[in-house]
């Protein structure tokens, strides 16, 4: 759990400096930038993973690693139960994903540790029905900001060709 | 001979000279960003953040002091780069000066190259120490006399004058770089030299500035599949054809340019194995390899990643010969300092002249030198309290854990804002400058 509260940390800590090294004097470093990606896929692998194992697993003591079933989903685009996992939510069992009611499949898991997991702390001024939506935003706009700062870096000149002509000053 | 003598151990280190303002409110523009001797060890330049050059002169030995080495005084100043904007991208292009790198002298005058992210200017430093008098048609001033009073013939006579130290921009070698530049190398052929951005390398004719060659190339063909960026590359010592880079992946690549044309393909692949037991969120930055030197006999090269400093066998490719730690106590702190970004920190490192001592820098102005053959390290501090002349230089420690000795530094105090990147090592002499944020420190051995 700690290791999640660190992912967690480190990838909101990823993301504000992606945010700031766009208004960096001398434009975005590459270097910078594919460093910070690379933390960040780290974290976010690493916050699936172990959510993951917890919704398998709630506290009955178990802490084996089970080969986690070929449906979970490990990227962020579109599992219902992902974004789901992504929320902080609270303890309430009535209280539910709205998403999640269309996913049966994964209904079981997230409700019984929904039962069993300690309330995190509420998202601060949006109704608690609607987390997941939130939590994709979330992410979705991680990932844009990572291929928009990709794209950005490529450039409108890229040079393909292997000799460079330039201009004599 | 000095240089060639004992190794860190033997030699102790006194206090020489600092250069620099003495507050601590430092100026963004004075932050220093390279330190290179050039290839006798008389002159030493720094670039700085604002884009300027200082080159220090030594001395000639008087003899008055025999056993004293030649004090460093400024010998000339100039404004290397200036900002300048990108109007297409809308992006500033920082003036700092990234690299210095020196030519070997042909002539009375001297070269250096200096880069910043996306421009490498050659600059010829000449003096002048006469200058013509007498002229017949012209007052001193330069004014045209009247031809009416013009009755005799003279001839100008070269008399002497101040000495005048002029820098003058010989070439600029621009517009061939798309990413930051983030080296400049020499090739020993003394007619070509190479810059390296993140994903290309150039090869650069000091004489012709409108083409360069591309010789190296990994940008993907989709830049999402990016994962690896070039760090820093340099030319061998002696043989013109072979150059290596450093990648962020902590991987060395030899090439060798009779091979062919794009050396793409490496000729030799250095890397160790990661050890798992390290295995962190933040792993690969501080495999990440942030300068890499040849040993001046060409046998040798040594990177520094964040930790550590390694020298490898150029004709070993799976692992180092021989790996020094820098800081190990900072593995334990790596989600700080990916806070407060010191883990993207660019230490470089340097060999003495002989190559049997390595030189880095760390936080709260140490800098560390590891001594080869007696696998002996020590710990130094550039600070002004042990600034008075020939003060000889306490050996520091850090305390890593358990009961702090006297004397020695617990890790909680480190100063993180005090770090040292540049170091540079006289390629004779034990002469050594460090750069701290602002100050050049000058540290020598003790002559007895």
């Amino acid at each position: 759990m700690e290791q999640n509260t660190e992912a967690k940390r480190i990838m909101a800590l990823s993301l504000g400096k992606m945010y700031s090294s766009r208004s960096q004097r001398g434009g975005l470093r590459l270097h910078r930038s594919l460093l910070l990606t690379l933390v960040m896929r780290s974290a976010q692998d690493i916050y699936h993973s172990s959510r993951v194992v917890t919704e398998i697993w709630p506290a009955n003591g178990q802490h084996a690693q089970k080969a986690l079933p070929a449906e979970e989903p490990m990227d962020t685009s579109g599992a219902q139960f992902q974004t789901c996992a992504l929320t902080t939510s609270p303890e309430d069992s009535q209280l539910r994903c709205a998403k999640s009611d269309e996913n049966k499949e994964n209904l079981e898991p997230v409700r019984s540790n929904r039962r069993t997991r300690k309330r995190r702390g509420k998202a601060a001024g949006e109704p608690d029905f609607l987390p997941s939506k939130r939590a994709r935003i979330r992410m979705e706009a991680a990932e844009e900001l990572l291929s928009a700062q990709v794209t950005e870096l490529c450039g409108t000149n890229c040079l393909s060709e292997r000799t460079c002509s330039s201009h004599v000053l | 001979m000095a240089g060639a003598g004992g190794g860190s151990n033997d030699v102790q280190w006194c206090f020489s000279q600092v250069k620099g303002a003495i507050d601590d409110d430092v100026a963004e523009a004075d932050i220093i960003s390279t330190v290179e001797f050039n290839h006798s060890g008389e002159l030493l330049a720094t670039g700085d953040k604002g884009g300027r050059v200082v080159i220090f002169q030594q001395e000639q030995e008087t003899k008055g002091q025999p056993h004293s080495r030649g004090e460093y005084n400024v010998y000339s100043t100039f404004q290397s780069h200036e900002p300048e904007f990108d109007y297409l991208k809308s992006l500033e292009i920082e003036e700092k000066i990234n690299k210095i790198r020196w030519l070997p002298q042909k002539n009375a005058a001297q070269f250096l190259l200096s880069t910043n992210d996306k421009t490498i200017k050659l600059w010829k430093i000449s003096e002048r120490d006469k200058r013509p008098e007498g002229y017949n048609l012209k007052e001193e001033d330069g004014r045209y006399r009247d031809p009416s009073t013009v009755t005799t013939l003279r001839v100008p006579v070269f008399r002497p004058m101040d000495l005048m130290v002029e820098a003058s921009p010989r070439r600029v070698f621009a517009n061939a770089h798309t990413y930051h530049i983030n080296s400049i190398s020499v090739n020993s052929d003394y007619e070509t030299y190479l810059s390296a951005d993140d994903l290309r390398i150039n090869l650069w004719h000091l004489e012709i500035t409108d083409r360069s060659f591309n010789i190296v190339d990994i940008k993907p063909a989709n830049m999402e599949e990016l994962t690896e960026v070039i760090t820093a590359a340099e030319f061998h010592p002696n043989q013109c054809n072979t150059l290596v880079y450093s990648s962020s992946k902590g991987t060395i690549r030899l090439c060798d340019m009779r091979a062919a044309a794009l050396c793409d393909k490496h000729s030799k692949l250095f890397e160790e194995p990661e050890d798992p037991s390290n295995r962190s969120f933040f792993s690969e930055i501080i495999s990440s390899i942030s300068d890499v030197k040849f040993s001046h006999n060409g046998r040798y090269m040594m990177t520094r990643d964040y930790l550590s400093v390694k020298i490898w066998d150029l004709n070993m490719e799976n692992r180092p010969v021989e790996t020094y730690q820098v800081h190990e106590y900072l593995r334990s702190k790596l989600c700080s300092l990916y806070e407060n970004d010191c883990i993207f920190d660019k230490f470089e490192c340097c060999w003495n002249g002989n190559d049997s001592v390595v030189m880095t820098g760390s936080y709260n102005n140490f800098f560390r030198m590891f001594e080869r053959g007696h696998r002996r390290d020590l710990t130094l501090e550039a600070s002004r309290e042990s600034s008075k002349p020939r003060a000889v230089l306490k050996p520091r420690k850090v305390c890593a854990g358990g009961k702090r000795k006297k004397d020695e530094i617990s890790v909680d105090s480190l100063d993180f804002n005090k770090k040292i990147l540049h170091t540079a090592w006289h390629p004779q002499d034990n002469i050594i400058a460090v750069a701290t944020t602002n100050n050049l420190y000058i540290f020598q051995d003790k002559m007895n």
